[in-house]
């Protein structure tokens, strides 16, 4: 017997309410994914396996859609160079002339800061190695601002790692999965990135709203900035490296300081994903405990230090609006070096630490 | 069997919803390549909301509920959002056309277009609220305003469905 045919066959069911039923059950799933969503986090647990699988699937296939756009793009830079030739030269040829003065300078400032760094013992930041990619699909609306890079877990990227153009820093890795890293751009909502203006030291925390041109917020001193002052990465939360470009210093209509992206005077079609990790990642804290300080006194005797036990694995900082982090692994050890404060937050581990000078002899005693 | 009872079957959910979902995840991936002409990007509209328009206005069913919760899902995912934000837009859109359908019903198309244009403000509106509460930040409004226009821009495909389906059962006219 059919449904039709027994006891309930003159039961209308009111679609009405049932469509209305059923839309708030889905605003309550809805609701619950949303509080429970933490995606700007830089914790790699935090990108699910939902987000992870749509990534792997759809880089490959955005790939694909992307590969006539790039052709057309080659194409029609192609035809542009062809008849901009003549005044392209030119200008390449004056901007040759005066980036040798740059040159030059450069040369001498490299030479000078590597005898400061000699001198004073100075750890620098190590070698950075990156990774090329290419941005295969990208969201610019005004609530996610992000990108989808060709390469992922198996070339070492991580979540936390800056990603840069060739003109300036983009963003940083919010998700990897084999094949595909998702982006997290300057300009997105939940970026918060710490930086600097170059010309006063000023630190501020450039805020993503989804428009082109990102906040400076938290700027603070007299006479902070300056319309066209550069915006550098400050370091600050160990995320990214210091010194990275950013762009440079605007004035909104609305009186509130802005950045204009460096990167965004060009399409982004390359990236390079910075496989960076700050001192507090690379540090190993049992090799530095297991020399022993410095004498207090001259031709004392070293002091004991107990060993703190090894961390198996490097930890990430999960946010950089935690404060933490930065360092904070070397902080916690009880070490003469852990309180080398914002050097060695923003200095490398890959360099082994410059000799501790001999404590200083007393003078002789002038013979009769 | 009697032409009411041919006019009274239920439509196909596989024509009249999985196929225009379909269809907005291929117009949502197309979109997302990354083209950029003459220094400006191609705009980003939310093409889930012509169908949270038209299955509204066709008839009140429980199957839309479910697929702009997925087709929402899709977008965060895809779109690198917060999880969540667009199902909670879209089905505001579609709730607020559910609610006044029967004032909807047999007007014309620049009625049906002003009645879309408020749905896809109503959208971004709950967008713009829940992520100033999600991310502790305001989004630009330009913009918000920008894709609120591009999306705006897309009632005639919402025409096209709701003009094959509307007479397609006639008891939800």
């Amino acid at each position: 017997m059919s449904l039709r045919e027994g006891p309930f066959q003159d039961l209308k069911v009111p679609l009405g309410w049932a469509a209305a039923i059923a839309a708030a059950v889905a605003v309550v799933a809805a609701l619950a994914l949303l509080l429970s969503d933490r995606r700007e986090t830089m914790q790699a647990q935090a990108y699910g396996a939902a987000r992870k699988t749509v990534d792997a699937i759809g880089g490959p296939v955005s790939g694909v859609l992307a590969a006539p756009v790039r052709w057309t793009g080659a194409a029609v830079d192609s035809v542009g160079g062809y008849f901009f030739a003549v005044s392209e030269n030119r200008r390449l040829k004056q901007q040759i002339v005066d980036l040798q003065a740059w040159r030059d300078q450069a040369i001498a400032l490299r030479n000078v800061n590597a005898r400061y760094e000699a001198l004073l013992g100075l750890r620098v930041q190590p070698e950075v190695p990156m990774v090329a990619a290419r941005v295969i699909a990208e969201a610019r609306g005004p609530f996610s601002n992000t990108r989808l890079a060709d390469t992922g877990s198996e070339h070492g990227v991580e979540v936390g790692n800056p990603v840069l153009s060739e003109r300036g820093l983009i963003g940083r890795v919010v998700g990897v999965t084999q094949g595909a890293s998702r982006v997290l751009l300057l300009t997105d909502i939940a970026s918060r990135t710490p930086v600097l203006i170059d010309r006063t030291g000023a630190r501020a925390i450039l805020t993503g709203d989804g428009g082109p041109t990102p906040r400076l917020e938290y700027l603070r001193g007299q006479d902070p900035a300056r319309p066209g002052d550069r915006v550098l990465t400050s370091g600050d939360g160990g995320v990214f490296p210091r010194g990275l470009p950013v762009g440079v210093a605007v004035k909104a209509v609305d009186g509130t300081w802005r950045a204009k992206l460096d990167s965004d005077a060009a399409p982004i079609d390359f990236v390079r994903v910075l496989l960076f990790k700050d001192f507090g990642q690379v540090v190993d804290t049992a090799k530095l405990s297991a020399s022993a300080p410095p004498p207090v006194t001259p031709g004392g005797t070293p002091v004991a230090v107990p060993t703190p036990p090894a961390p198996s694995t490097a930890t990430r900082s999960p946010s950089p609006a935690s404060g933490g982090g930065v360092g904070s692994g070397a902080a916690a050890t009880p070490h003469p070096l852990a309180g080398e404060g914002d050097h060695a937050k923003h200095g490398g581990g890959g360099k082994p630490p410059a000799p501790t000078p001999p404590p200083p002899t007393p003078a002789p005693a002038p013979t009769p | 069997m009697s032409l009411f009872h041919q006019a009274a079957r239920p439509l196909n959910p596989l024509s009249w919803i999985a196929l225009p979902a379909l269809l907005c995840v291929l117009a949502t991936i197309l979109l997302g390549v990354p083209l950029r002409l003459w220094g400006l990007s191609l705009p980003e509209p939310v093409f889930a909301l012509v169908p949270a328009f038209a299955w509204a206005v066709i008839r009140p069913s429980v199957l839309p509920a479910l697929f702009l919760l997925l087709l929402g899902l899709f977008m965060d995912i895809f779109w690198g959002g917060p999880l969540g934000l667009w199902p909670l837009g879209l089905l505001a859109a579609y709730s607020l056309v559910l609610a006044n359908r029967a004032g909807m019903i047999g007007q014309s198309g620049v009625v049906l277009w002003a009645w879309y244009a408020a749905a896809a403000l109503t959208a971004e509106t709950a967008c713009l609220l829940l992520s100033m509460l999600d991310a502790h930040a305001a989004p630009n409004l330009v913009a918000v305003l920008w894709q609120y226009l591009a999306t705006a821009a897309l009632y005639p495909f919402a025409h096209i469905l709701i003009q094959r389906y509307e007479d397609a059962d006639v008891r939800f006219r």
